[in-house]
Protein backbone atom coordinates (compact mmCIF):
# COMPACT_ATOMS: atom_id res chain seq x y z
CA UNK A 1 0.00 0.00 0.00
CA UNK A 2 1.07 3.18 -0.93
CA UNK A 3 2.26 6.09 1.56
CA UNK A 4 -0.17 8.43 0.11
CA UNK A 5 -3.13 5.94 0.63
CA UNK A 6 -1.95 4.87 4.49
CA UNK A 7 -2.16 8.75 4.72
CA UNK A 8 -6.01 8.92 3.69
CA UNK A 9 -8.96 9.50 6.10
CA UNK A 10 -10.95 7.69 4.20
CA UNK A 11 -8.77 4.53 4.05
CA UNK A 12 -8.64 4.65 7.59
CA UNK A 13 -12.46 4.99 7.99
CA UNK A 14 -12.88 2.29 6.14
CA UNK A 15 -10.56 -0.07 7.54
CA UNK A 16 -11.59 0.72 10.85
CA UNK A 17 -15.31 0.17 10.02
CA UNK A 18 -14.55 -3.26 8.45
CA UNK A 19 -12.23 -4.19 10.93
CA UNK A 20 -14.92 -3.41 13.41
CA UNK A 21 -17.69 -5.01 11.97
CA UNK A 22 -16.78 -7.46 9.32
CA UNK A 23 -20.07 -7.82 6.51
CA UNK A 24 -20.28 -11.63 8.23
CA UNK A 25 -20.81 -10.07 11.66
CA UNK A 26 -22.99 -7.39 10.34
CA UNK A 27 -25.51 -8.80 8.70
CA UNK A 28 -24.34 -12.61 10.09
CA UNK A 29 -26.48 -15.57 9.05
CA UNK A 30 -26.17 -18.00 12.30
CA UNK A 31 -26.90 -17.32 15.35
CA UNK A 32 -25.86 -18.56 18.62
CA UNK A 33 -27.48 -21.88 20.21
CA UNK A 34 -28.49 -20.16 23.20
CA UNK A 35 -30.94 -17.22 21.29
CA UNK A 36 -34.09 -19.60 21.43
CA UNK A 37 -36.34 -18.02 23.49
CA UNK A 38 -39.71 -15.76 22.56
CA UNK A 39 -38.21 -12.70 24.64
CA UNK A 40 -35.30 -12.19 21.61
CA UNK A 41 -38.06 -11.44 19.56
CA UNK A 42 -39.02 -7.96 20.86
CA UNK A 43 -35.66 -6.23 20.00
CA UNK A 44 -36.68 -6.48 16.67
CA UNK A 45 -40.21 -5.75 17.27
CA UNK A 46 -39.07 -2.83 18.95
CA UNK A 47 -37.29 -1.63 15.59
CA UNK A 48 -40.47 -2.53 12.91
CA UNK A 49 -42.52 -0.42 15.12
CA UNK A 50 -40.11 2.60 14.67
CA UNK A 51 -40.10 1.91 11.34
CA UNK A 52 -44.16 1.89 11.15
CA UNK A 53 -43.59 5.21 13.22
CA UNK A 54 -41.36 6.69 10.71
CA UNK A 55 -43.25 5.25 8.00
CA UNK A 56 -46.85 6.72 9.06
CA UNK A 57 -44.78 10.08 10.65
CA UNK A 58 -43.60 10.68 7.29
CA UNK A 59 -47.23 10.20 5.52
CA UNK A 60 -48.55 12.98 8.32
CA UNK A 61 -45.94 15.38 7.67
CA UNK A 62 -46.19 15.24 3.86
CA UNK A 63 -49.65 16.62 4.10
CA UNK A 64 -48.93 18.75 7.11
CA UNK A 65 -50.23 19.06 10.57
CA UNK A 66 -53.65 20.15 9.76
CA UNK A 67 -54.31 17.35 7.34
CA UNK A 68 -55.39 14.40 9.62
CA UNK A 69 -58.18 16.31 11.27
CA UNK A 70 -59.88 17.18 8.11
CA UNK A 71 -59.64 13.89 5.81
CA UNK A 72 -60.64 10.31 7.00
CA UNK A 73 -57.28 9.03 5.23
CA UNK A 74 -55.23 11.20 7.03
CA UNK A 75 -57.23 10.22 9.96
CA UNK A 76 -56.44 6.32 9.90
CA UNK A 77 -52.68 7.74 9.25
CA UNK A 78 -52.62 9.17 12.09
CA UNK A 79 -54.32 6.26 14.07
CA UNK A 80 -51.26 4.12 12.63
CA UNK A 81 -48.95 6.67 13.94
CA UNK A 82 -50.52 6.77 17.13
CA UNK A 83 -50.93 2.93 17.30
CA UNK A 84 -47.28 2.35 16.84
CA UNK A 85 -45.96 4.46 19.42
CA UNK A 86 -48.22 2.61 21.73
CA UNK A 87 -46.59 -0.83 20.36
CA UNK A 88 -43.22 0.90 19.94
CA UNK A 89 -42.86 1.70 24.07
CA UNK A 90 -44.62 -2.10 24.46
CA UNK A 91 -41.69 -3.69 23.06
CA UNK A 92 -39.24 -1.94 24.08
CA UNK A 93 -40.34 -2.31 27.71
CA UNK A 94 -40.59 -5.63 27.29
CA UNK A 95 -37.28 -5.76 25.44
CA UNK A 96 -35.53 -3.80 28.33
CA UNK A 97 -36.84 -5.98 31.05
CA UNK A 98 -35.98 -9.05 29.21
CA UNK A 99 -32.01 -7.48 29.02
CA UNK A 100 -31.97 -6.80 32.29
CA UNK A 101 -32.86 -10.11 33.55
CA UNK A 102 -30.82 -11.58 31.10
CA UNK A 103 -27.82 -8.65 32.92
CA UNK A 104 -27.13 -8.26 29.09
CA UNK A 105 -24.17 -5.58 30.06
CA UNK A 106 -21.97 -8.22 30.89
CA UNK A 107 -18.59 -9.10 28.48
CA UNK A 108 -18.34 -5.51 27.41
CA UNK A 109 -21.68 -4.88 26.33
CA UNK A 110 -22.10 -2.00 28.86
CA UNK A 111 -22.49 0.55 25.89
CA UNK A 112 -25.37 -1.73 24.52
CA UNK A 113 -27.37 -1.57 27.35
CA UNK A 114 -26.32 2.35 27.86
CA UNK A 115 -27.53 3.18 23.91
CA UNK A 116 -30.89 1.28 24.61
CA UNK A 117 -31.66 2.84 27.83
CA UNK A 118 -31.10 6.20 26.46
CA UNK A 119 -33.03 5.57 23.37
CA UNK A 120 -35.57 4.57 25.52
CA UNK A 121 -35.12 8.16 27.82
CA UNK A 122 -35.22 10.03 24.54
CA UNK A 123 -38.12 8.39 22.94
CA UNK A 124 -40.23 10.13 25.68
CA UNK A 125 -39.99 13.70 24.92
CA UNK A 126 -40.15 12.12 20.96
CA UNK A 127 -43.21 10.98 22.30
CA UNK A 128 -44.66 13.83 24.13
CA UNK A 129 -43.91 16.64 21.46
CA UNK A 130 -45.98 14.55 19.21
CA UNK A 131 -48.80 14.82 21.58
CA UNK A 132 -48.54 18.11 21.90
CA UNK A 133 -48.65 19.07 18.45
CA UNK A 134 -51.75 17.46 17.65
CA UNK A 135 -53.68 21.10 17.50
CA UNK A 136 -56.39 19.42 19.14
CA UNK A 137 -57.90 19.17 23.46
CA UNK A 138 -55.26 17.26 23.95
CA UNK A 139 -52.48 18.94 22.71
CA UNK A 140 -53.76 22.08 24.89
CA UNK A 141 -54.56 20.17 28.00
CA UNK A 142 -51.31 18.40 27.92
CA UNK A 143 -49.14 21.61 26.84
CA UNK A 144 -50.42 23.67 29.72
CA UNK A 145 -50.35 20.98 32.34
CA UNK A 146 -46.86 19.70 31.08
CA UNK A 147 -44.84 23.08 31.12
CA UNK A 148 -44.91 23.49 35.04
CA UNK A 149 -42.17 20.53 34.92
CA UNK A 150 -40.34 22.37 32.33
CA UNK A 151 -40.26 25.84 34.01
CA UNK A 152 -39.23 24.11 37.14
CA UNK A 153 -36.13 22.87 36.07
CA UNK A 154 -35.43 26.13 34.28
CA UNK A 155 -35.71 24.64 30.29
CA UNK A 156 -39.24 25.42 29.65
CA UNK A 157 -38.07 29.53 28.17
CA UNK A 158 -36.08 26.69 25.74
CA UNK A 159 -38.15 24.01 25.18
CA UNK A 160 -41.69 25.80 24.90
CA UNK A 161 -44.55 22.97 25.23
CA UNK A 162 -46.99 25.78 24.44
CA UNK A 163 -44.97 26.77 20.39
CA UNK A 164 -46.60 24.89 18.38
CA UNK A 165 -44.18 25.72 15.28
CA UNK A 166 -40.97 24.63 17.72
CA UNK A 167 -42.54 21.08 18.89
CA UNK A 168 -43.69 20.63 15.39
CA UNK A 169 -39.85 21.23 14.44
CA UNK A 170 -38.18 18.56 17.58
CA UNK A 171 -41.07 15.87 16.52
CA UNK A 172 -41.02 15.45 13.40
CA UNK A 173 -36.95 16.27 12.91
CA UNK A 174 -34.74 16.62 15.88
CA UNK A 175 -35.42 13.88 18.31
CA UNK A 176 -36.62 11.72 15.81
CA UNK A 177 -33.33 11.70 14.34
CA UNK A 178 -31.99 11.59 17.91
CA UNK A 179 -33.81 8.53 18.39
CA UNK A 180 -32.74 6.81 15.28
CA UNK A 181 -29.33 7.46 16.02
CA UNK A 182 -29.42 6.06 18.95
CA UNK A 183 -31.11 2.83 17.49
CA UNK A 184 -28.35 2.43 14.96
CA UNK A 185 -25.19 3.29 17.13
CA UNK A 186 -27.35 0.25 19.67
CA UNK A 187 -27.70 -2.20 16.81
CA UNK A 188 -24.60 -2.15 15.27
CA UNK A 189 -22.79 -2.10 19.15
CA UNK A 190 -25.30 -5.56 19.25
CA UNK A 191 -23.40 -6.67 16.04
CA UNK A 192 -19.96 -6.25 16.96
CA UNK A 193 -20.35 -7.78 20.58
CA UNK A 194 -22.92 -10.25 19.91
CA UNK A 195 -26.05 -11.83 21.83
CA UNK A 196 -25.03 -11.97 25.49
CA UNK A 197 -24.06 -15.65 26.65
CA UNK A 198 -25.55 -17.00 29.30
CA UNK A 199 -24.71 -17.37 32.82
CA UNK A 200 -22.98 -20.51 33.50
CA UNK A 201 -24.68 -22.50 35.75
CA UNK A 202 -23.76 -22.84 39.42
CA UNK A 203 -23.31 -27.07 38.94
CA UNK A 204 -21.24 -26.64 36.00
CA UNK A 205 -19.05 -23.93 37.56
CA UNK A 206 -18.00 -25.85 40.28
CA UNK A 207 -17.96 -29.17 38.00
CA UNK A 208 -14.99 -26.81 36.14
CA UNK A 209 -13.65 -25.62 39.60
CA UNK A 210 -13.17 -29.39 40.96
CA UNK A 211 -12.11 -30.60 37.63
CA UNK A 212 -9.73 -27.89 37.66
CA UNK A 213 -8.70 -29.17 41.01
CA UNK A 214 -8.17 -32.34 40.01
CA UNK A 215 -5.63 -31.62 37.45
CA UNK A 216 -3.86 -28.88 39.90
CA UNK A 217 -3.81 -32.51 42.03
CA UNK A 218 -2.62 -35.10 39.55
CA UNK B 1 -16.83 -12.24 47.45
CA UNK B 2 -20.34 -10.99 44.97
CA UNK B 3 -18.26 -8.81 42.94
CA UNK B 4 -15.51 -11.39 42.44
CA UNK B 5 -18.38 -13.48 41.08
CA UNK B 6 -19.73 -10.36 39.17
CA UNK B 7 -16.33 -10.44 37.76
CA UNK B 8 -16.21 -13.74 36.70
CA UNK B 9 -19.75 -13.65 34.92
CA UNK B 10 -18.69 -10.48 33.27
CA UNK B 11 -15.38 -12.12 32.09
CA UNK B 12 -17.34 -15.54 30.82
CA UNK B 13 -19.67 -13.62 28.80
CA UNK B 14 -17.02 -12.04 26.42
CA UNK B 15 -16.32 -15.51 24.40
CA UNK B 16 -19.31 -17.67 23.21
CA UNK B 17 -17.51 -21.24 22.56
CA UNK B 18 -20.53 -23.04 22.00
CA UNK B 19 -22.33 -23.94 19.22
CA UNK B 20 -23.92 -21.76 16.15
CA UNK B 21 -27.38 -22.16 13.91
CA UNK B 22 -28.58 -20.69 10.99
CA UNK B 23 -30.30 -17.64 11.46
CA UNK B 24 -31.86 -15.31 8.54
CA UNK B 25 -31.75 -12.14 10.04
CA UNK B 26 -33.17 -10.62 6.73
CA UNK B 27 -36.33 -12.51 6.97
CA UNK B 28 -37.19 -12.17 11.04
CA UNK B 29 -37.16 -8.44 10.35
CA UNK B 30 -39.50 -8.77 7.38
CA UNK B 31 -42.08 -11.47 9.39
CA UNK B 32 -41.29 -8.76 12.54
CA UNK B 33 -42.26 -5.77 10.10
CA UNK B 34 -45.62 -7.66 9.14
CA UNK B 35 -46.71 -8.52 12.20
CA UNK B 36 -46.00 -5.47 13.73
CA UNK B 37 -47.79 -3.58 10.18
CA UNK B 38 -50.70 -5.66 11.17
CA UNK B 39 -51.28 -5.46 14.48
CA UNK B 40 -51.05 -1.63 14.17
CA UNK B 41 -53.53 -1.83 10.94
CA UNK B 42 -55.80 -3.78 13.34
CA UNK B 43 -55.99 -1.75 16.01
CA UNK B 44 -56.64 1.39 13.73
CA UNK B 45 -59.81 -0.31 12.65
CA UNK B 46 -60.82 -1.22 16.09
CA UNK B 47 -60.18 2.16 18.32
CA UNK B 48 -59.00 4.76 16.00
CA UNK B 49 -57.76 7.98 17.46
CA UNK B 50 -59.10 10.72 19.70
CA UNK B 51 -59.58 13.90 18.32
CA UNK B 52 -61.30 16.10 20.56
CA UNK B 53 -61.82 19.64 18.72
CA UNK B 54 -59.73 22.40 21.07
CA UNK B 55 -61.07 24.95 22.88
CA UNK B 56 -60.76 28.63 21.68
CA UNK B 57 -61.36 31.95 23.60
CA UNK B 58 -64.09 32.25 21.14
CA UNK B 59 -65.99 29.05 22.16
CA UNK B 60 -64.88 30.47 25.98
CA UNK B 61 -66.12 33.47 25.89
CA UNK B 62 -69.51 32.23 24.54
CA UNK B 63 -70.49 29.65 26.96
CA UNK B 64 -68.98 31.06 29.85
CA UNK B 65 -68.67 34.52 29.98
CA UNK B 66 -68.21 34.88 33.62
CA UNK B 67 -65.45 32.61 33.69
CA UNK B 68 -63.77 34.57 30.54
CA UNK B 69 -64.29 37.72 32.41
CA UNK B 70 -63.29 37.06 35.72
CA UNK B 71 -60.29 35.47 34.34
CA UNK B 72 -59.29 39.13 32.64
CA UNK B 73 -59.86 40.86 35.25
CA UNK B 74 -57.50 38.44 37.40
CA UNK B 75 -55.17 39.01 34.85
CA UNK B 76 -55.82 43.20 34.33
CA UNK B 77 -55.07 43.33 38.62
CA UNK B 78 -52.14 41.22 38.68
CA UNK B 79 -53.79 38.17 40.41
CA UNK B 80 -53.44 35.62 38.43
CA UNK B 81 -51.52 32.63 38.54
CA UNK B 82 -49.90 33.89 35.25
CA UNK B 83 -49.08 37.38 36.98
CA UNK B 84 -47.58 35.61 39.52
CA UNK B 85 -45.94 32.67 38.19
CA UNK B 86 -42.64 33.77 37.83
CA UNK B 87 -39.40 32.63 34.90
CA UNK B 88 -39.83 32.41 32.26
CA UNK B 89 -42.38 34.65 32.06
CA UNK B 90 -42.07 37.21 34.41
CA UNK B 91 -40.44 38.34 37.80
CA UNK B 92 -42.92 38.19 40.39
CA UNK B 93 -41.69 35.00 41.95
CA UNK B 94 -38.82 33.14 42.15
CA UNK B 95 -40.47 29.91 41.11
CA UNK B 96 -40.07 26.81 42.18
CA UNK B 97 -37.01 25.49 44.28
CA UNK B 98 -34.95 22.54 46.25
CA UNK B 99 -33.22 23.99 49.30
CA UNK B 100 -30.70 26.49 47.70
CA UNK B 101 -31.29 25.38 43.90
CA UNK B 102 -34.05 27.86 42.13
CA UNK B 103 -32.95 26.46 38.45
CA UNK B 104 -36.17 28.31 37.24
CA UNK B 105 -34.81 31.09 38.71
CA UNK B 106 -31.47 31.25 37.31
CA UNK B 107 -32.37 30.58 33.73
CA UNK B 108 -34.45 33.46 33.74
CA UNK B 109 -37.22 35.17 31.61
CA UNK B 110 -37.11 34.08 27.99
CA UNK B 111 -40.69 34.33 27.17
CA UNK B 112 -41.43 37.26 28.69
CA UNK B 113 -45.35 38.55 29.22
CA UNK B 114 -47.05 40.85 30.97
CA UNK B 115 -50.45 39.42 31.42
CA UNK B 116 -52.45 42.90 32.09
CA UNK B 117 -50.67 44.77 28.86
CA UNK B 118 -50.11 41.67 26.75
CA UNK B 119 -53.64 40.19 27.23
CA UNK B 120 -56.12 42.45 28.15
CA UNK B 121 -54.66 46.36 27.26
CA UNK B 122 -53.20 45.43 23.94
CA UNK B 123 -55.90 43.64 22.50
CA UNK B 124 -57.71 46.29 23.60
CA UNK B 125 -56.48 49.02 21.67
CA UNK B 126 -56.20 46.87 18.43
CA UNK B 127 -60.46 47.20 18.64
CA UNK B 128 -61.18 50.19 16.00
CA UNK B 129 -64.47 52.04 15.60
CA UNK B 130 -64.89 52.55 19.33
CA UNK B 131 -63.82 55.76 20.76
CA UNK B 132 -65.69 55.07 24.34
CA UNK B 133 -64.05 52.23 24.75
CA UNK B 134 -60.41 53.62 24.15
CA UNK B 135 -61.15 56.39 26.32
CA UNK B 136 -61.69 54.02 29.09
CA UNK B 137 -58.44 52.52 28.48
CA UNK B 138 -56.64 55.51 28.23
CA UNK B 139 -58.34 56.45 31.70
CA UNK B 140 -57.46 53.68 33.04
CA UNK B 141 -54.23 53.64 32.10
CA UNK B 142 -53.67 56.78 33.41
CA UNK B 143 -54.81 56.31 36.88
CA UNK B 144 -53.16 56.18 39.78
CA UNK B 145 -52.35 51.81 40.41
CA UNK B 146 -54.63 52.35 44.04
CA UNK B 147 -57.43 53.28 42.19
CA UNK B 148 -56.43 50.83 39.07
CA UNK B 149 -56.72 48.49 42.17
CA UNK B 150 -59.93 50.01 44.00
CA UNK B 151 -62.06 49.38 40.47
CA UNK B 152 -60.81 46.00 39.63
CA UNK B 153 -61.17 44.40 42.79
CA UNK B 154 -64.81 45.95 43.46
CA UNK B 155 -65.78 44.73 39.67
CA UNK B 156 -63.73 41.20 40.61
CA UNK B 157 -66.11 41.01 43.80
CA UNK B 158 -68.95 41.73 41.76
CA UNK B 159 -68.54 39.06 38.94
CA UNK B 160 -70.24 36.78 41.86
CA UNK B 161 -73.46 38.91 40.99
CA UNK B 162 -73.15 38.83 37.63
CA UNK B 163 -76.23 38.29 35.29
CA UNK B 164 -75.73 36.69 31.91
CA UNK B 165 -77.35 38.11 28.97
CA UNK B 166 -79.28 36.59 25.42
CA UNK B 167 -76.61 37.37 24.03
CA UNK B 168 -73.58 36.47 25.84
CA UNK B 169 -73.73 39.54 27.49
CA UNK B 170 -72.88 40.28 31.03
CA UNK B 171 -74.50 42.75 33.77
CA UNK B 172 -73.42 43.81 36.86
CA UNK B 173 -75.30 45.63 40.03
CA UNK B 174 -74.25 49.72 40.19
CA UNK B 175 -70.92 50.00 41.81
CA UNK B 176 -67.72 51.89 41.60
CA UNK B 177 -65.87 49.97 39.03
CA UNK B 178 -64.49 53.28 36.98
CA UNK B 179 -63.55 52.51 33.00
CA UNK B 180 -63.45 48.42 33.87
CA UNK B 181 -67.15 47.43 32.89
CA UNK B 182 -66.26 49.18 29.38
CA UNK B 183 -63.01 47.93 28.87
CA UNK B 184 -64.49 44.09 30.06
CA UNK B 185 -67.74 44.02 28.26
CA UNK B 186 -65.43 45.73 25.38
CA UNK B 187 -62.87 42.34 25.85
CA UNK B 188 -66.18 40.32 26.30
CA UNK B 189 -67.44 41.03 22.75
CA UNK B 190 -63.73 41.23 21.32
CA UNK B 191 -63.02 37.53 22.53
CA UNK B 192 -66.84 36.42 21.43
CA UNK B 193 -66.54 37.62 17.86
CA UNK B 194 -62.91 35.96 17.71
CA UNK B 195 -61.10 38.53 17.86
CA UNK B 196 -58.83 37.84 21.03
CA UNK B 197 -58.09 34.69 19.25
CA UNK B 198 -56.02 35.99 16.93
CA UNK B 199 -54.98 38.91 18.17
CA UNK B 200 -53.17 36.94 21.25
CA UNK B 201 -51.32 35.40 18.69
CA UNK B 202 -50.39 38.13 16.66
CA UNK B 203 -47.07 39.53 17.00
CA UNK B 204 -44.31 41.20 14.09
CA UNK B 205 -44.95 38.20 11.91
CA UNK B 206 -47.94 37.58 9.25
CA UNK B 207 -47.24 33.43 9.72
CA UNK B 208 -47.67 32.39 13.58
CA UNK B 209 -46.96 29.17 15.38
CA UNK B 210 -46.74 30.57 18.82
CA UNK B 211 -49.99 29.30 21.03
CA UNK B 212 -48.28 30.54 24.54
CA UNK B 213 -50.33 33.70 24.85
CA UNK B 214 -53.51 32.09 24.14
CA UNK B 215 -52.85 28.88 26.10
CA UNK B 216 -51.63 30.69 29.24
CA UNK B 217 -54.73 32.89 28.92
CA UNK B 218 -57.40 29.93 28.85
CA UNK B 219 -55.23 27.56 31.71
CA UNK B 220 -56.20 30.92 33.67
CA UNK B 221 -59.87 29.86 33.43
CA UNK B 222 -61.91 26.89 33.86
CA UNK B 223 -61.98 26.06 30.17
CA UNK B 224 -59.58 23.84 29.71
CA UNK B 225 -59.72 22.12 33.35
CA UNK B 226 -63.48 21.68 33.11
CA UNK B 227 -63.14 19.59 30.10
CA UNK B 228 -59.97 18.00 31.83
CA UNK B 229 -62.10 16.77 34.75
CA UNK B 230 -64.66 15.62 33.09
CA UNK B 231 -62.15 13.52 30.44
CA UNK B 232 -60.38 12.20 33.45
CA UNK B 233 -57.35 14.16 32.78
CA UNK B 234 -56.75 16.47 35.54
CA UNK B 235 -53.73 15.93 38.00
CA UNK B 236 -55.31 13.81 40.69
CA UNK B 237 -57.03 11.52 37.77
CA UNK B 238 -53.05 10.40 37.03
CA UNK B 239 -53.31 13.78 34.49
CA UNK B 240 -51.21 14.03 31.67
CA UNK B 241 -50.42 10.67 31.31
CA UNK B 242 -54.19 9.89 30.00
CA UNK B 243 -56.05 11.42 26.94
CA UNK B 244 -59.23 11.74 25.69
CA UNK B 245 -61.10 9.03 25.75
CA UNK B 246 -60.58 5.33 26.50
CA UNK B 247 -56.79 5.50 24.94
CA UNK B 248 -53.88 4.16 26.94
CA UNK B 249 -52.14 7.32 26.39
CA UNK B 250 -48.63 8.08 27.39
CA UNK B 251 -48.73 5.03 29.49
CA UNK B 252 -44.76 5.28 29.77
CA UNK B 253 -45.11 8.31 31.72
CA UNK B 254 -46.69 6.61 34.70
CA UNK B 255 -43.78 6.31 37.11
CA UNK B 256 -43.89 10.21 36.23
CA UNK B 257 -47.51 10.85 36.65
CA UNK B 258 -46.93 8.45 40.34
CA UNK B 259 -45.17 11.02 42.29
CA UNK B 260 -47.72 13.40 42.39
CA UNK B 261 -50.41 11.14 43.37
CA UNK B 262 -48.34 10.22 46.68
CA UNK B 263 -46.88 12.72 49.23
CA UNK B 264 -44.56 14.91 49.79
CA UNK B 265 -45.16 15.65 46.29
CA UNK B 266 -48.81 16.01 46.05
CA UNK B 267 -48.54 18.82 48.46
CA UNK B 268 -45.58 20.30 47.89
CA UNK B 269 -45.63 23.66 46.67
CA UNK B 270 -42.21 22.64 44.87
CA UNK B 271 -43.69 19.55 43.51
CA UNK B 272 -42.63 19.89 39.65
CA UNK B 273 -39.03 20.73 40.60
CA UNK B 274 -38.91 17.72 43.48
CA UNK B 275 -40.30 15.06 40.56
CA UNK B 276 -38.19 16.36 38.01
CA UNK B 277 -35.10 15.85 39.97
CA UNK B 278 -36.14 12.44 41.49
CA UNK B 279 -37.20 11.30 37.78
CA UNK B 280 -33.36 12.45 36.68
CA UNK B 281 -31.86 10.45 38.97
CA UNK B 282 -33.36 7.34 38.45
CA UNK B 283 -32.73 8.13 34.69
CA UNK B 284 -29.67 8.27 35.60
CA UNK B 285 -29.09 5.46 37.84
CA UNK B 286 -31.31 3.57 34.70
CA UNK B 287 -28.60 4.24 32.25
CA UNK B 288 -26.27 3.41 34.44
CA UNK B 289 -27.50 0.06 35.79
CA UNK B 290 -24.43 -1.89 34.60
CA UNK B 291 -22.10 -0.14 37.12
CA UNK B 292 -24.67 0.03 40.17
CA UNK B 293 -23.43 -2.68 42.81
CA UNK B 294 -26.11 -5.09 43.63
CA UNK B 295 -28.92 -3.62 41.19
CA UNK B 296 -26.23 -4.89 38.27
CA UNK B 297 -25.94 -9.05 40.17
CA UNK B 298 -29.92 -8.81 40.81
CA UNK B 299 -30.45 -11.07 37.73
CA UNK B 300 -28.12 -13.73 39.08
CA UNK B 301 -29.55 -13.80 41.77
CA UNK B 302 -33.23 -13.99 40.90
CA UNK B 303 -33.44 -17.39 38.04
CA UNK B 304 -35.54 -15.55 35.45
CA UNK B 305 -32.63 -16.01 33.27
CA UNK B 306 -32.99 -20.32 34.03
CA UNK B 307 -36.72 -19.43 32.10
CA UNK B 308 -34.83 -17.43 29.19
CA UNK B 309 -32.43 -20.25 28.04
CA UNK B 310 -33.88 -23.35 29.73
CA UNK B 311 -33.41 -24.77 26.43
CA UNK B 312 -29.90 -24.07 26.23
CA UNK B 313 -29.49 -25.61 30.16
CA UNK B 314 -31.48 -28.37 29.06
CA UNK B 315 -29.13 -29.27 26.17
CA UNK B 316 -26.09 -27.86 27.93
CA UNK B 317 -25.59 -30.15 31.03
CA UNK B 318 -22.13 -29.87 32.59
CA UNK B 319 -21.24 -32.97 31.00
CA UNK B 320 -22.13 -32.18 27.76
CA UNK B 321 -20.48 -28.88 27.26
CA UNK B 322 -19.56 -27.10 23.72
CA UNK B 323 -22.22 -29.06 21.79
CA UNK B 324 -21.40 -27.47 18.21
CA UNK B 325 -24.70 -27.62 16.09
CA UNK B 326 -22.59 -26.29 13.40
CA UNK B 327 -19.34 -24.12 12.55
CA UNK B 328 -19.46 -20.81 13.70
CA UNK B 329 -19.89 -18.39 10.99
CA UNK B 330 -16.37 -16.79 9.45
CA UNK B 331 -16.33 -13.87 11.71
CA UNK B 332 -18.54 -15.03 14.99
CA UNK B 333 -21.61 -13.01 15.82
CA UNK B 334 -20.36 -13.91 19.43
CA UNK B 335 -16.68 -12.77 19.11
CA UNK B 336 -14.45 -11.38 21.34
CA UNK B 337 -15.04 -8.29 22.76
CA UNK B 338 -12.42 -5.70 22.51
Amino acid sequence: MSTSTERSWTVRLRNRAVGALPPEKLLPDGQPTYVASWIYVFGVLSLSALAMLILSGTILAIKGPTWWHVSSIGHFFNSIHLWSVELFFFFMVVHLWGKYWMAAWRGGRKGVWMTGAVTFLVAVPCALTGYVSQQNFDAQWISTQAKDAMNSVGIGGFFNLMNFGQMYSWHIFLLPIAVTALVIAHVLLVRKHGVVPPFELEDKLQAARRGAGGEAGS
Amino acid sequence: MRAGRYRRDDEAARVWKGGYRPYDLVKEASIAFGVVLALAVVLTILFSSPDEQSSTIKSWSRTDPVDFVTTAVNELNGTSDLAGYGPPYNHNSDGQHIAFLYPQKWLGVNIAINPAEDLVLAPLRTINGNPALQAAVALYKAAPAKLQTAWTTAYSDALAKAKVGAGGTITLPPGRYGPVPIMMNGLLSFAQSGGLDGALLTNKQFYQTDYTKALLYMADGGVLANRAQAEHLSGDQWGMMNETGSYPGQVWLWLYTLWYQIKPFSTSDNADVLVMALMGALSLAFVLVPFIPGVRSLPRHIPIYKLIWREHYRSHSPASASVEHMPPPAVSPGGPAP
